[in-house]
């Protein structure tokens, strides 16, 4: 049974269906990347995982003790959060929100939780700055910290890079990259950034006109991995 | 000392209790919501609205409705409801879906008053209704009780939902992605929006309650960082201003809404300044 299954499923974004026939899953430790062109319905397939968005048809179905809502996602950033007045902590903290319920107030175990993370992604003394003065890398691990609030299974990453400089973006897939190894957090990353992918991934899926899901091994050989790669020199 | 003499001397005549109490109430609920408002991009939509509960007065006075509230609640918190839910993802965005709302609504209003108002000083009424009475004179027991209620109500539900406000506030996908009800959420902020403008109305007038939703928010987001202080700090800021702006009308017998905005203002500059200074040191 894999974490996320996806059969035949079609999407469409303002009535235009960009997606059709696209199958894959998402099994336990895993480290997918969703690659494509813009417009090629990587946000919306997104939006589909999440709930956000109804497929046209076909069907996304959650299996090995994953539900719905136990995917930590990582939103790109938008304009409302960049000048957002509040403090890293209070950000974390609604990373639990969906343990709460209907209890209004977070408990001892999630504010443990919130600090284990701080911790883990070494920003623990960033915890009463405010997240506007943050520069980019450090929203971005803020934002990380709170995805891993609301799981401990499977992250996912939407363009989780766009922004940032080349070290900041090296950091950034490290870090990935151990939660994915260490921690053993199935990791589902859309991105832009085919040669990182290729580097990190063991899974990719090619969605647009040609579609690709598979090992990274496999993509390789692909013609749609060879264009998209371009001469592939850094592989 | 004759300053004070006057407000106590005027604080006897139950109408000024009664615009004291109402007006603290309703800044006080007016900018903890400002906060949510402005940090989602939706500054104007006290603006907006205020000019479609006009329209609704209008309506209301039309079709001589004695308690106009009946017309205009329900109408604005529609309004509400439409402008907030169609602000993601329609073709008409946001801000433009609130200014098309904001001079449609002001324009059939005062088209509507102008060819069946009964009263000679149509110009005059319209300048109430948009600036407010000069010294709110109109509000009575009814309208303590109910703005009492109002700010008790969003106490209440800041009280319970704070934490769900502020998840749906800063990233409202990453809320709906664990499972909290955005949209009730919204929906619930656009009624109480709703509410607040069309009781402010008598207050500081349509033109005005912008101002109290804006202002304060934004001095607080001047000087605290953390979203706890910035909701509790505008909601003093507001309940100061009306005070402050209050007095002053009444001491120097200026239009009460133009006073509290025009404190509103001062206060708003007051904490650019030491927000840049304390951002040198």
């Amino acid at each position: 049974m894999a974490y996320i299954k996806c059969e035949n499923v079609s999407l469409a974004y303002e009535g235009q269906t960009v997606v059709s026939d696209l199958n894959f899953e998402v099994n336990k430790g895993d480290y997918l990347c969703i690659v494509g062109e813009n417009g090629s319905g990587k946000s919306t397939l997104v939006k589909a995982m999440l709930g956000l968005k109804s497929v046209g048809s076909g069907k996304i179905t959650f299996g090995d003790g994953l539900g719905r809502k136990e995917i930590g996602y990582l939103p790109q950033q938008t304009v409302v959060q960049r000048d957002f007045p509040a403090v890293v902590e209070e950000i974390v903290l609604s990373g639990c929100l969906s343990k709460c319920g209907f209890r209004p107030f977070y408990n001892k175990a999630e504010k443990m939780l919130a600090a284990d993370n701080l911790k883990r992604l070494e920003i623990e003394e960033l915890a009463g700055r405010c997240y506007r003065e943050l520069s980019g890398g450090q929203q971005q691990r803020v934002l990380l910290a709170r995805a891993l609030c609301a799981t401990g299974k499977l992250l996912l990453l939407d363009e989780p890079v766009t922004g940032l400089d080349p070290k900041l973006t090296k950091e950034f897939y490290d870090i990935v990259e151990d939660l994915n190894k260490k921690d053993e957090i199935t990791v589902v990353m859309v991105s832009h950034d085919v040669n990182a992918a290729v580097k990190y991934a063991s899974h990719i899926l090619h969605v647009g006109t040609q579609l690709f899901f598979g090992t990274k091994e496999d993509y390789l050989k692909t013609q749609a991995g060879k264009e998209f790669i371009g001469t592939g020199s850094l592989v | 000392m004759e300053a004070i003499n006057k407000i106590l001397y005027y604080l006897e005549f139950p109408f000024v209790r009664y615009a004291l109490i109402v007006g603290i109430l309703i800044a006080l609920c007016a900018s903890m919501l400002g906060v949510t408002l402005v940090l989602k991009r939706y500054s104007m939509i006290g603006d907006g609205l205020s000019h479609v509960a006009f329209g609704a007065t209008a309506i209301a006075a039309v079709f001589n409705i004695s308690s106009d509230i009946l017309v205009t609640l329900p109408v604005t918190a529609i309004c509400a409801i439409i402008l907030l839910k169609t602000g993601q993802n329609a073709r008409v965005k946001g801000d433009s879906a609130i200014a098309m709302f904001s001079v449609a609504a002001l324009a059939f209003g005062y088209l509507l008053l102008n060819m069946t108002s009964t009263s000679s000083n149509v110009s005059g009424d319209v300048c109430t209704t948009l600036f407010g009475s000069v010294s709110i004179l109109t509000l009575n027991e009814t309208d303590v009780y109910l703005a009492m209620a109002l700010s008790v109500v969003l106490l209440i539900v800041f009280g319970i939902f704070y934490n769900k406000i502020f998840a749906v506030t800063f990233d409202e996908n990453f809320a709906k992605a664990t499972g909290i009800k955005a949209e009730a959420y919204n929906m619930m902020i656009a009624v109480i929006t709703a509410v607040v403008i069309v009781l402010a109305m008598n207050l500081v007038g349509a033109l005005l309650i912008s101002a109290l939703i804006v202002f304060p928010a934004l001095s607080a987001m001047r000087l605290f960082k953390r979203f706890r202080t910035v909701i509790v700090g505008a909601a003093c800021i507001a309940v100061v201003c009306a005070l402050l702006g209050m007095f002053i009308s009444i001491l120097a017998g200026t239009p009460t809404g133009a006073t509290i905005v025009a404190a509103n203002f001062v206060v708003y500059i007051l904490f650019c300044v030491i927000g840049t200074i304390k951002g040198r040191a």
